[in-house]
Parts: structure tokens; sequence; C-alpha cells
């Protein structure tokens, strides 16, 4: 990016007020809070399109661990590539949704450590309009990596069981999930100090998770200590729910367990990251 | 257009940060439609002042009433009311400045349409069409101070906060934000502006406040209070080094003050006493050179010059006898 200097254009108004300086008229009312939440939908849609490349960025690892495991280990570990994919795919896919989950803290950190949320605090708008409007932006993420990661496999080969309706219910739970885990991206990116420091705390934390899992091959092989953080490990539940609803045949027990962690993490986090915004800082 | 006479009523406003205390004790009374100027140098507490009386930020100790109404108890209700243009430029960096100015449009109340128009109108009248369609994070500091200030404008206000709105501005557009601030005055608004600059308030502010660690130090009309610390610096090189007794004494009668001692015997510094009843700073300065002159005492040049901001400062915190014999910068 070149910087532009204010010298270049000469100004042969310079002692007027910028023209159309002051408004014409009386002030307009104040949005009300899903004007406003659409607003701020609107602009998270516009950080998207100008700045896809974060997305990228991220999800550039789930998709050359999918080619990598698959073409170069998955016939070691299933007999056949094919068959492989068939067993990585759900896990990469989470993989990818959760690891583009940061861009949500790392978006609120921008915003109150650049000081665009001192002008929106001081609009008359519901406080928790720009965060609202931010899960937009959000989801939208998430359909994107879900949906390049998911176009990937198919193009591999990826046909499982449970067909469209099948992969269409794991994405809807992934969905759900990480909008839910959302809130504890946000509340993270109010209490952290700059958007880089988001950034390395998120791939600290998520990148153990995901490795250490059930994605890439059953734990049964493991040495002991290992399986015992894979079985607690929250992702792997997480996989092993998608991989059910993939396979078309829905472990109950898994589902739920992955939609009270849902309701743990939006009934904890939500009301920190309302309460963290609405402070200031 | 408001009932309260005072726009900004505050007293007594304390706000810490950690071990830092950023205001202590801020007493501020703002007329409705006037403009009042905030100065003081940087860590002042200027911003500060500015984040609580916008509602941005609760003060520790105090009240503050905005158009008559509380800044906590009643925020959003002074929040229809104010703009802020903010001294860290309150613009999105992936956005473009035209989708910058409608999204503030929106969120101000206007329609699609007029968030439209009117972000088009600002970026023609604040000289960034060019840029329009040009993501903010490429733009230059002053670029983004104009677009910042084009969203504090988008709709009408009854009270304007100007944080710093010239600092990285070129003269030319600073005079067009001067000639803003005034058009806003004389739409019956009110304006409250930090500045760092003395020559700026000046110009725009009916009364000015100066603020120093926390405190206001000073508060009235800025010829009262330059007059206050007195009306400047007179800087006279004589050509014979061996003349400056004579020359003290002529010319400190005149001025009706006496020389510092420094460190080049060759030049006589002094502070001329404002402009009062006994006359005026202009003509005592210029009677002093011109007694040198008619008793032949040989001056190689002079210079005479309103307070710096420095000076104010310095004088007003009680801090004169620091810089008496060295140059400013060595003060600073």
């Amino acid at each position: 990016m070149t910087s532009m200097t204010d010298a270049a254009i000469p100004t042969p108004k310079a002692a007027q007020s910028p023209r159309g300086g002051l408004p014409a008229g009386p002030r307009p009312q104040p949005p009300g809070p899903l004007a406003a939440t659409v607003a701020f939908g609107w602009r998270a849609l516009l950080k998207i399109r100008h700045v896809p490349e974060q997305i990228f960025d991220v999800i550039a690892i789930p998709i050359v661990f999918t080619l990598m495991f698959t073409y170069l280990l998955g016939g070691a570990i299933s007999g056949s590539t094919s068959q492989y994919l068939q067993f990585i795919l759900p896990g990469t896919l989470v993989m990818a949704v959760l690891l583009v989950g940061m861009y949500a803290g790392i978006g609120i950190n921008t915003d109150t450590s650049t000081g665009i949320a001192d002008r929106f605090r001081s609009l008359p708008i519901w406080r928790l309009s720009p965060v609202a409007g931010a899960l937009l932006g959000d989801v939208t993420r998430y359909l994107l990596a879900g949906g390049l990661v998911l176009a990937l496999g198919t193009a591999m080969g990826f046909r499982p069981p449970g067909g469209v309706p099948g992969v269409l219910a794991g994405v809807g739970l992934l969905l759900l999930f990480a909008l839910s885990l959302s809130w504890a991206w946000t509340t993270l990116g109010l209490v952290m100090r700059a958007p880089q420091a988001v950034m390395s705390t998120g791939t600290a934390v998520l990148f153990p998770l995901t490795l250490a899992s059930n994605t890439f091959v059953v734990p049964q092989t493991m040495p002991g200590w290992l399986q015992a953080f894979v079985n607690v490990n929250p992702v792997s539940h997480l996989v092993t729910a998608e991989r059910s609803l993939m396979y078309g045949h829905p472990a109950t027990g898994q589902i739920l367990l992955v939609l009270a962690a849902c309701v743990l993490l939006t009934v904890v986090f939500a009301p920190l990251t309302a309460r963290l915004y609405g402070r200031g800082h | 257009m408001t009932s309260s006479p005072y726009s900004v009523e505050a007293s007594g406003l304390v706000k810490r940060f950690g071990s830092t205390t950023a205001l202590d004790g801020v007493d501020l009374i703002v007329e409705a439609g006037t403009v009042y100027g905030l100065l003081g140098p940087n860590g002042a507490g200027k911003t500060t002042a500015v984040r609580i009386l916008a509602t941005l930020l609760a003060p520790d100790a105090g009240t503050a009433r905005i158009l008559g109404h509380d800044v906590i108890a009643e925020a959003d209700a002074v929040r229809r009311r104010v703009a802020l243009a903010g001294q860290a430029a309150t613009v999105d960096n992936d956005l473009t400045g035209s989708e910058n100015l409608r999204l503030i449009g929106l969120l101000a109340g206007l329609g699609r349409r007029a968030a439209r128009t009117r972000a088009a109108q600002l970026l023609a009248g604040f000289e960034l069409e060019d840029a329009a369609s040009r993501q903010v994070k490429g733009y230059s500091g002053g670029m983004r101070r104009r677009l910042d200030l084009a969203a504090s404008t988008l709709v009408r206000a009854d009270l304007y906060f100007l944080d710093e709105p010239t600092t990285g501005l070129d003269p030319a557009r600073r005079a067009q934000v001067h000639a803003l601030v005034r058009a806003m005055a004389a739409d019956g608004a009110t304006v409250l502006l930090t500045t760092q600059y003395l020559e700026e308030a000046d110009q725009l502010a009916g009364r000015i406040a100066v603020i120093d660690h926390g405190k206001v130090v000073a508060e009235g009309p800025p010829a009262q209070l330059k007059s206050s610390i007195g009306a400047g610096t007179l800087q006279i090189r004589l050509a014979d080094p061996a003349r400056r007794l004579d020359a003290e004494q002529i010319a400190s009668r005149l001025v009706g003050a006496p020389f510092k001692p420094g460190s080049d015997p060759a030049v006589l510094t002094t502070t001329v006493p404002g402009d009062d009843a006994t006359g005026v700073a202009a003509d005592r300065a210029a009677a002093a050179v011109a007694a040198l002159y008619s008793a032949g005492i040989a001056v190689e040049d002079f210079s005479f010059g309103q307070p710096s901001l420095d000076e104010v400062f310095l004088r007003l915190t009680g801090q004169t006898n620091t810089f008496n014999d060295t140059p400013m910068e060595a003060a600073r």
C-alpha cells in the first residue's frame, strides 16, 4: 500500500468550509437494535470481501493436511486412500471451521484497540449491536471455510453413507458449535492486548486440540497417556459426532454432549463478552 | 435548540488508570453555542476529559452533564445529540472511505440512500473523492483525519467533540477545519475542541481551559490568558557584547521587565509584560529597540513573538525559573 501525501492536490478553496460540510435538516432518529445489527452485519461482510486472504491463510492448513494425510499416509493407515478420506474429512472440516473462529476474537480486539469501538460507543445505538452484527460475519466465514474443505473432499472422492442430509446435519451442528465458541473468542479478544496476541493464543490452544484428537487416526494405536488426552479432548467428541451424522448413524450421546457444550459456552461467554464490551477500555 | 444554557457542566472529574491520575478534579463549564478550547500538552488529560464527556468512559469521581443530561444516567440521551471526532482516527482500516461513511450514516439513523448521498457529499467536500473506493489502510494520516471529521458531520449535532482535529494536517487543510468549526458554531452548535496549538485555540475559541497533569491550571478568554503570562519574548542581538550593561539599562526600563542572564553575552532576552492599562506589549518592545538605536547601541537583529505554548505551560505550572538562562530546547 502506498500512502498518499496531503500536498499532492492543490486546494484553491483554502479557507472555505468543506463543501457539504454541515448537514441540512434535523438529526434523524437513531436506528433500532435490529437495524444497527444489520448495519454491522453489512460491515462484517465487507471486511470478508476486502480481506479474504485472512480466511485462506488459516484454512490452508486443514486443506494441506487433508491432501497430505490422504495421499501420503492414507493407504498405509486405512488400506486405501479413498477409505482414509472418508475417515479424515469430517475431522479436517472441524479443524478448518475452528481455526477460522479465531477471527471473531481478532476482529473485536482490533475494534477496541484501534479506537473505532469508541465511535460506535458514542452513537445512540444498542451497545452490543457491533458484536451481534459481527456474528453474521462469523457465520459467513464458517460456511466459506467449511464449504471449501467439503468441496475439496468431494472432488477427492468423499462420499459418506449419510449422503447430503447427513453432511448438512453435520455442517449444522458444527456451525452451532463454532458460533457458541465465538463467544469464547470474543471474550479472549476483549481481554488480550493486541490482535497478534489473540492469534498466537488461539493457535497455541487450537493446534494441540485439533492435532491430538481422533481426527487423523483412531486413538487405539497411541500410547496410553496420549489416548487419555485424546479421549477427553472436546474436539474428539465433536469429530465423533460429525462422523456419526455424516455416516448416517447419528450417535445421540455424542451429539447431546456437543449441544451441552454449546449451551455451556454461550451461557458463560456471551454474558462475559457483553460485560467486557459494555464496560469499555 | 437546547434547554440548558450550558452544553457542558462538569465538576470534580477524577479518572485514574492504575497508578496514573489522568484527571485530578477537573471543572468545566461551556456555554451553549460557543467554541471552547481545551489546551494542553500530550498526556495532560485532554482526551480523557473528552472521553468522559462523550460517555465513553465513566469518571472515578465527579459529575458531568452534557446538554442537561447526566453522562452516566442519561448516556443515551447525550449520544443522541453529540458527535465525536476522535484523536485516534476512528475509522475502519479494512473498509473503503465511502463504506466507512455509509456505515456510520446508517448507524446515525440515515436510510440506505440518504447515507450514500451524504457520504458522497462529504467525500467531495473533504477532497477524498479520488480515494473514496480505496481501503482506508492506504490513506495518509491527514486523509484519515479528514475522513474521521467527515464521519462526525454526517448528521447534525448540538455539541461536537473534536479531539485534536487539526493534528497532522497541512496549513491549507487546517484552515478548512477552522472554517468548519466556525460553521458549526454559526449553526448554533457548541464545539469543544482540544488542541496543542495556542494559536489555534486563540483563533477559534471564545474561552480556553489549560490542562496540565489532569488539572485545569488556567481558564478564560484567550486574550486574558495570554496577557496573564506576558505577551511574548523579545530577543535582541547586539553587535558589541561590551555594550550589554548599557543596553539592558535602557531597554528594560521601556519594556518594563528585567533581562535574563544568558549564555551568549551579545543576546538580550526578556518576557514583555502583556497588554494592560499602561500600554501595548508590542509598543513596549518596539520602543526598547528604537531607544537602543537612538542611544547609538548597534543592534544586529531582534525578534518579538507571542509566547509559545511551552512558555504558557511552564509559566502556568510555576516552573518559570527552570528556563531562565537556557534555550527553550534545553528546558523541555
